[in-house]
């Protein structure tokens, strides 16, 4: 054979492969609004920056006529490009192929493009679209889902971890996202379950649609699975694009410094927050008030948005915000809100991401359902994310910060390095309302107008302690400033944060509330 | 402001908008120590006691089939059966009050 004949022969093996499941498949996946496994990449990587391996992968099962049976690439596609011109390890299970099905050289190639990313260092995409085990493997299917969730914790707080779900990811196959970083979902496209609905209806007789059980909407808002909700899957891409330019590839580096840029005007600070305590106002209006170019990436935006965390930059550097939202459920800590930031707050140090906490806080949601669900498990989920947290901790104390609440955002007693407090803040045990009720409650029960003497202590207990100024006097609050000087003071202790070096004392590793 | 409603903490009433999942939670029940109740959804295979017999603490009172096992359910006292609100081959919701026993 000739050279010419040889390419001639691997670039008709190639083409083959990249055919994927035929073009009846193909199309059937096009019906659903989906892209095929290697559009999916295209689309999400720096423009041709691809590049496939193992494309040349077969199965070897014999069993229930799979020896008859040729599936390109084993239904899965795996290679490397870049993001913003950093390399990225990728792979993207093909539906077109026996449903993209799990066999064990599909798991193969997975695990081969995890051990990559891990070695050198990069972060790993996985997209998700899959029927599930392929059932003729038998157990050398478990063994594959069983080589990933190891990988996956393996790899974890060492290279940031993305999962995307862009068609069905169910049963066991479902651990490996939730074992990673960020989960993308996309409307109507992602459906993510344990059991499905045909299971939950002979076993349970509950009937339920698959868009109701495990769609984008429902990990979303409801079970807080997801962390990225899209509307089609070109929106999906843009904002993984999006999430890892404010990313360090991995955990020995910082994320990239950026161009530094003023907030957008259009933001007056200090007509934000009323100095009424019981008025909402939406604390993201703070974040992008004081921000670069007011761009704010929040993460799981639709759960628990009683607190509120996503990256944004402050003179060119990354930072993960965490805050109480007053516009729901008065920004209470609950199971899930205290959920959702411990884990955050977690990554945050896992990757060298300083974190700026913006304190509005009325305390732990009363409530049997609250207490029976284990807010105090979950609680302690903050108070130990935290404590542990070495990277940079700037908290601004704005209004309110009671109680329980007020120790669990990053305060100075688990080791905030600046506490800053707006003239609003409130730093004290209790509101006055409840607090006057339990110290005077003699006294207003003994009072000849005991509603007229209610208010009395209730203004009396606001002057002396509804302030910054106990607080600071006692040093848990580094400096009182004005809402406007926010920018000019997290800027400096970003600045003077840079080098910041405390080492906890060694362990394994400790046993959080989890 | 007239779409925010009021919540309160500690005495005080903050003005706030109140997510979905706050207001579908569920109320508490009181737990009645005489309900036998199914932990889990199932079929019931089998009901061993009628309304006004006796029964004693443990004794077995319904067989409850649920993920490929049969559960051999108990009542908690002693006493008399008030009620029994299953038959077999009925489907139950997890958390069904099944038997309901009278403490003697």
């Amino acid at each position: 054979m000739t050279i010419e004949k040889k390419i001639n022969e691997l670039n008709e093996r190639r083409k083959k492969v990249i055919a994927g499941g035929g073009a009846e498949a193909v199309e059937k996946q096009k019906a659903m609004g989906k892209k095929t496994a290697r559009e999916r990449i295209q689309a999400l990587l720096d423009e041709n920056s691809f590049h496939e391996y193992d494309m040349f992968v077969e199965h070897d099962a014999r069993d229930f006529d799979m020896d008859k049976k040729k599936l390109p690439g084993d239904g899965v596609v795996t290679g490397t490009g870049t993001i913003h011109g950093a390399p990225v390890a990728v792979f993207a299970q093909d539906f077109t192929v026996a449903g993209g099905s799990l066999g064990i050289m599909h798991a193969r190639k997975i695990t081969k493009i995890m051990d990559y990313a891990l070695k050198m260092r990069i972060p790993l995409i996985g997209i998700n679209d899959s029927g599930g085990a392929r059932i003729q493997e038998g157990v050398n299917s478990l063994y594959g889902y069983g080589e990933i969730f190891f990988r996956n914790t393996l790899a974890s707080g060492i290279i940031p971890q993305i999962s995307v779900i862009l068609g069905p990811c169910a049963g066991g196959a479902v651990y490996s996202p939730a074992l990673t970083d960020f989960v993308f979902v996309v409307d109507k496209i992602s459906k993510m379950f344990i059991t499905g609905p045909e299971v939950i209806k002979t076993v349970l007789g509950e009937e339920i649609s698959m868009e109701d059980l495990g769609g984008a909407r429902v990990h979303s808002e409801i079970s807080g699975n997801a962390h990225f909700f899209s509307k089609n899957e070109d929106e999906c891409f843009a904002s993984i694009r999006k999430l890892l330019s404010f990313l360090p590839w991995n955990n020995s580096e910082k994320a990239k410094l950026t161009e530094p840029a003023e907030p957008k005007l259009g933001y007056d600070i200090q007509n934000i927050v009323s100095d009424d305590p019981t008025m909402p106002y939406d604390v993201r209006d703070i974040i992008r008030a004081v921000v670069d170019n007011s761009d704010f990436l929040e993460i799981q935006e639709m759960y628990a948005r009683n607190i509120v965390i996503g990256f944004a930059r402050l003179g060119g550097r990354t930072a993960g915000f965490v805050a109480n939202q007053p516009n729901e459920l008065a920004g209470v800590l609950d199971v899930d809100s205290s959920d959702k930031a411990a884990r955050f707050i977690r990554f945050c140090d896992a990757f060298n991401i300083p974190i700026i906490t913006l304190v509005d806080v009325p305390g732990y949601l009363p409530g049997v359902d609250q207490e029976h669900a284990g807010v105090i498990r979950h609680g302690a989920k903050i108070l130990y994310s935290y404590s542990e947290a070495t990277v940079p901790k700037i908290t601004v104390i704005l209004r309110k910060a009671y109680g329980g609440g007020y120790i669990a955002m990053a305060s100075r007693h688990l080791r905030a390095d600046f506490v800053f407090a707006w003239p609003t803040a409130e730093i004290a045990v209790m509101g006055p309302e409840g607090a006057a009720n339990i110290i005077f409650r003699k006294e207003i029960a003994s009072s000849e107008n005991p509603e007229e003497t209610r208010k009395k202590m209730v203004e009396e207990y606001k002057k002396k302690f509804a302030n910054p100024y106990v607080a600071a006097s006692r040093g848990y609050v580094d400096a009182v400033i004005e809402p406007r000087e926010t920018r000019k003071m997290l800027l400096h202790a970003l600045m003077v944060t840079e080098n910041k070096q405390v080492s906890l004392p060694p362990k394994k590793h400790g046993v959080p509330p989890f | 402001m007239e779409e925010y409603k009021l919540l309160k903490i500690d005495d005080t009433l903050y003005r706030t908008h109140l997510s979905g999942k706050f207001l579908n939670r569920k109320k508490y029940q009181p737990v009645n120590p005489g309900a036998v109740t199914s932990f889990i959804p199932g079929t019931i295979i089998d009901v061993f006691v009628k309304e006004g017999q006796s029964v004693k603490e443990g004794d077995v009172v319904v067989i409850l089939d649920a993920m490929k096992m049969q559960n051999r359910l108990k009542s908690h006292l002693e006493g008399i059966v008030k009620k029994v609100h299953v038959k077999k081959g009925d489907r139950v919701p997890k958390g069904a009050v099944l038997i309901e026993v009278e403490p003697a």
